[in-house]
């Protein structure tokens, strides 16, 4: 297996939407490569015809009838929120000005 | 005392829950500062609850056989009006809307909360010391770390702060905990328990078990918060076996035609020589209470933990997608010039702790074009051989034995700079969470002073094998009493 560099690593914080100061990419780089060389061995044990498991319990959808229940109230799910505005959530601006 | 004999003096007036509540919130107030098993104590809500308790002893109801009893919960799970952190910064002064149903059942069978637990943040790590308000000490030796990542949830039994606490275990958490401080700690069957309200940190192995200082007491834990919960599509549709009259039979000291499994490869894992020789004093004391012994091979064990921090860090960086700084908890650089995808970047940043930041990154790598064949791909049929292991020796054996950890309670700083060598602490229990079964830590004995533990897998849905030879072996070998804090 290739080793992890540290531009991979900035790549990666990019799309889990960290914003990792440089000091963190050198020590998650480094880091990272040690786990990775440690699990590689994976790579080796199972062959073609193992089928993988998801999970230990079979899931299958669940439904519950179609029937009016409880629920939280509006004011009670944005009470833990960082900002509300007319019973949403209020969020940053999503579009960059000139888009 | 133990949970048991609380809740008989409660229950025959000896004693009220209020003054039981009571006891423990003195003694958390004189010694958490020291051991700092508790991020948030009720004592309002506990007192309540007691008083409830106490109000429908005398009005003749029948009370369950915990009524009164305290219990501390581990702050990855929901509870109604109390705070609960996930031990993150990014959740800070968060408090959850509602309970999560196995808080739902310990209420309603008349437990009284004191307050939520210490642990590694989103329950990543093996030592407590990734929690983001400062670590927990273990009773035994305040300089050392409590296991992790319930380490709060043990050491405040074993700090005689509680009786009884609730731990959830995705590679190890309750047991390795439990094992370090000479506690007990029960990973039930996967589904067994329910899920509704934990805060998710790989949701197809974080199970939630009871923590407890004997094995009675886990088993009766165990049964109120078992068994199936419509709102969770794990949830096994089936009763929680008798666990309790299993512990009991356990306790009369007969393994009477018992067949206990020792994996051959764990023998050559590495582990410290007095935690063998403790594994071993016990497995004699087994085979003097009836028990057979036979060496089984899981040949595949040997991928479990790489399997592990594979699987379980792509759940985790899928399910953590979810703090974005916009439902709940904190925000970060919101000032009205900076865009939502900036403003997430740097709450996530600030938010989160550095192992979890590495979990997220090495999950995200992990499940990435290019990659998720040879990685997570590779890691799902490794836990399919895992699982074949297991199945293949459960025909041979009743359940599996081996050391809940390969080391005693470590020196607080001295794993964090080599994640792999904090990841071995989880060697031997991480097998059973990708198998899915049930598996108990129970002390067996000391090395250099410090407790060892001694686990028991079993079969799925065959929980109450486990609890039976676990209380067998303590009925041999006793409870550990820690030096005075």
């Amino acid at each position: 297996m290739a080793a992890i560099s540290r531009e991979e690593v900035a790549h990666l914080a990019r799309l889990s939407r960290l914003a990792v100061t440089d000091e963190e990419l050198d020590r998650f780089a480094g880091q990272l490569d040690v786990i990775l060389q440690s699990v590689a061995r994976i790579g080796d044990v199972a062959a073609d015809d193992i089928p993988p498991t998801s999970h230990s319990v079979p899931l299958t959808n669940v439904y519950r009838d179609d029937v009016v229940q409880p629920c939280l109230r509006q004011e009670d799910v944005l009470a833990g929120a960082p900002d509300a505005a007319e019973g949403r959530f209020r969020v940053p601006r999503i579009l960059d000005e000139e888009e | 005392m133990t949970a048991a004999q609380i809740a008989g003096l409660i229950a025959s007036g000896e004693t009220s829950a209020v003054e039981v509540a009571t006891a423990h919130l003195d003694r958390i107030a004189a010694v958490d500062e020291r051991v700092h098993a508790f991020l948030h104590v009720d004592r309002e809500g506990a007192l309540a609850a007691a008083a409830d308790v106490d109000a429908r002893r005398s009005r003749g109801e029948e009370l369950g056989p915990l009524a009164g009893v305290p219990v501390a919960v581990k702050d990855v799970i929901a509870t109604k009006g109390v705070p609960t952190t996930a031990a993150s910064k990014i959740l800070e002064g968060w408090t959850p809307p509602y309970d999560a149903t196995l808080v739902e059942r310990l209420r309603g069978a008349g437990t009284v909360m004191l307050g939520k637990t210490n642990m590694d943040e989103f329950a990543m790590g093996s030592s407590t010391e990734y929690s983001a308000y400062g670590p927990t000490n273990n009773p035994w030796d305040l300089g050392r770390i409590p296991g992790g990542s319930g380490g709060g949830s043990a050491a405040s039994l074993a700090a005689y702060e509680a009786p009884l606490a609730i731990g959830t275990d995705t590679g190890g958490s309750i047991r390795q905990p439990g094992a370090v401080t000479g506690t007990v700690g029960a990973k039930p069957t996967y589904g067994g328990t329910s899920r509704y309200g934990l805060i998710a940190f790989s949701s197809s192995l974080d199970t939630p078990g009871p923590c407890a200082r004997t094995v009675e007491d886990a088993a009766l834990l165990h049964t109120v918060i078992g068994g199936y919960d419509p709102r969770d599509s794990t949830s096994i549709p089936q009763p929680v076996p008798d666990v309790v009259a299993a512990a009991r039979l356990g306790a009369t000291g007969d393994l009477t035609g018992v067949k206990l499994g020792i994996v051959k490869e764990f023998a050559g894992e590495g582990a410290e020589p007095g935690v063998i020789a403790a594994f071993r004093e016990s497995v004699e004391a087994l085979v003097k209470l009836g028990a057979e012994v036979v060496e089984v091979s899981c040949p595949h064990f040997e991928y479990a933990l790489p399997a592990y921090y594979l699987i379980a860090p792509s759940e985790a960086s899928s399910n953590l997608a979810r703090f974005d700084g916009v439902r709940y908890g904190l925000r970060s650089g919101d000032d009205g010039k900076r865009s939502l995808e900036e403003v997430m970047s740097l709450t996530r940043d600030e938010g989160f702790g550095p192992e979890v930041k590495r979990r997220i990154i090495l999950g995200t790598y992990a499940l990435s074009s290019g990659y998720y064949d040879a990685y997570y791909g590779q890691a799902q049929k490794v836990r399919t051989l895992i699982t074949r292991d297991f199945t293949s020796a459960f025909e041979q054996v009743d359940v599996l034995i081996s050391p809940t950890t390969p080391f005693v309670a470590f020196p607080f700083g001295s794993r964090t700079s080599d994640p792999y060598q904090m990841y071995l602490s989880d060697l031997y229990t991480i097998p059973t969470n990708l198998y899915g079964g049930p598996a108990i830590s129970v002390p067996c004995g000391l090395s250099e002073g410090l407790p060892v533990g001694f686990q028991i897998m079993a079969p799925t849905m065959a929980d109450d094998r486990m609890y039976r030879v676990a209380a067998a072996l303590e009925s041999a070998v006793g409870t550990l009493t820690p030096p005075e804090l």
